[in-house]
């Protein structure tokens, strides 16, 4: 069966290493916080900046002062730190933060990323994902395999306008764990009882099948 | 040296039609926003508004684009505000989008004498049409220009009546770097302290930034996203 948002962000959570400091974006990369593997510790940054984000806050102490990327109210862990937006940015371009998972539209067999405007119809802003995806190494994105229409979202090329270009690294969706190399897209695992065939069929860009593929363990 | 001015409307003394303006705050958290509201007042027209957001519908910038005060948004990300979309959309309001990264070292450059920078953000999108290209470490990297404003409009937390300003949480995001980057820099605080009371171990932005401070009458902070857990 496919995965759900929940699902998706439980698989991410396994990228997740001892040690790093990690970005996540709004959407599904924000659940990935509710799932950290045990016996790791990592350090969630949000861009308009804290490090050391910590869950949601209990209903009656939320603070107006304290947001996360997407606006929401959040709490700040022992040890979390604020700054500005100029050195959160330092962070990210500076290649700071270990990892970034964020949403998209789009992603190309090349690595390219649209997530960010659809022209004529929704011009909501980069945000800061422009700045993370081209400064990063370590870029998964997560999000559903086709779009709401049933057409692919892992593409031979990118249609709308790019955030970034040859800069993903993996894409983890409801049928798949996809990673780019050599401007193409390698299929790793399945989503648990997701075939083989419905995952190619899902994708339209080049996708390179090995003999064996796993299921995910989740 | 005293930069204490009385109210707002002394604050924003010399705020004229077609002005550019730097406004700080993410989302809704860490905005001026007893200025906003004086700018309501006021009427001005014409404004360039660089700010990292565009407000809510019927809070923040939302009021100044609502009244049709604003000609141009230099901003990163404008979601939340469907009057906005709708005049960016139909071509009455200019809007230029631009990498929360950038913006935010775009405003610090602006304030530091920087004139202009490489970064890798934006290369090979929109975002680097026009813009000069050059490879760094086998990267290669768009230049970006520094912004200023004739006005920078902050918030804090905590100021002296030297101007120097202590902001609390992410209420801080923009507000520093704007704060560097206006001929004129207002800052709006809620709580207006003697000179000597605020450590100067832990002031954020020191008074040579800022020209006019003056303590905010009313602070509603509204939240965007309340976003709770409930209590066990």
């Amino acid at each position: 069966m496919a995965l759900d948002k929940n699902g998706i962000a439980r698989r991410i959570a396994q990228e997740l290493r001892d040690g790093w400091y990690v970005n996540l974006g709004i959407g599904i990369p924000t659940l990935v916080a509710n799932y950290i593997p045990e016996g790791i510790e990592v350090e969630f940054q949000s861009e308009n900046g804290i490090l050391g984000m910590g869950p949601f806050p209990f209903d009656g102490e939320e603070d107006a002062d304290l947001i996360n990327a997407g606006k929401q109210t959040i709490t700040a862990r022992q040890g979390a730190v604020f700054f500005d937006s100029s050195t959160s940015f330092a962070m990210i371009r500076g290649q700071h933060v270990q990892l970034t998972v964020l949403g998209a539209m789009e992603v190309a067999q090349n690595g390219d990323i649209a997530n960010w405007k659809i022209p004529g119809k929704m011009v909501k802003g980069m945000g800061g994902a422009m700045d993370l995806v081209a400064s990063a190494d370590n870029i998964i994105v997560a999000m559903m395999h086709t779009n709401r229409a049933g057409e692919s979202k892992l593409l031979k090329s990118c249609s709308l306008p790019l955030t970034g270009v040859q800069c993903v690294s993996k894409i983890v969706t409801n049928l798949a764990v996809v990673e780019i190399r050599d401007n193409k897209f390698h299929l790793l695992e399945r989503a648990p009882g997701v075939s083989v065939e419905e995952i190619k069929a899902a994708t339209e860009g080049e996708l390179v099948v090995p003999d064996h593929v796993p299921e995910m363990k989740l | 040296m005293n930069k204490v001015v009385n109210n707002v409307e002394q604050a924003l003394q010399g705020l004229e039609d077609n002005m550019t303006l730097m406004l700080g705050g993410f989302g809704l958290c860490g905005i001026p926003e007893n200025s906003i509201a004086q700018m309501v007042t006021m009427g001005v027209k014409g404004l360039t508004c660089i700010s990292n957001n565009a407000g809510v519908d019927d809070f923040g910038l939302g009021l100044l684009l609502q009244n049709r005060q604003i000609k141009k948004m230099i901003s990163s990300y404008v979601g939340e505000n469907d009057e906005f979309e709708r005049q960016m959309l139909s071509g009455e309001l200019e809007v230029d989008l631009i990498p929360q990264g950038s913006l935010a070292e775009r405003c610090r450059a602006g304030g530091a004498g920087i004139p202009a920078f490489y970064t890798p953000a934006g290369f090979g999108t929109e975002v680097a049409e026009g813009k000069e290209v050059r490879v760094y470490n086998g990267k290669p990297h768009i230049l970006e220009e520094a912004l200023t404003a004739d006005f920078a409009i902050v918030k804090a937390w905590k100021g002296d009546t030297e101007g120097n300003l202590i902001y609390k949480g992410t209420a801080r995001n923009f507000n520093p770097m704007m704060a560097m980057a206006g001929k004129i820099t207002i800052a709006e605080v809620e709580e207006l302290v003697p000179a000597g009371e605020l450590d100067p171990n832990f002031i954020h932005t020191p008074g040579i930034f800022v020209q006019r401070i003056f303590q905010g009458d009313k602070f509603e902070k509204r939240i965007e996203q309340r976003t709770v857990q409930p209590k066990q």
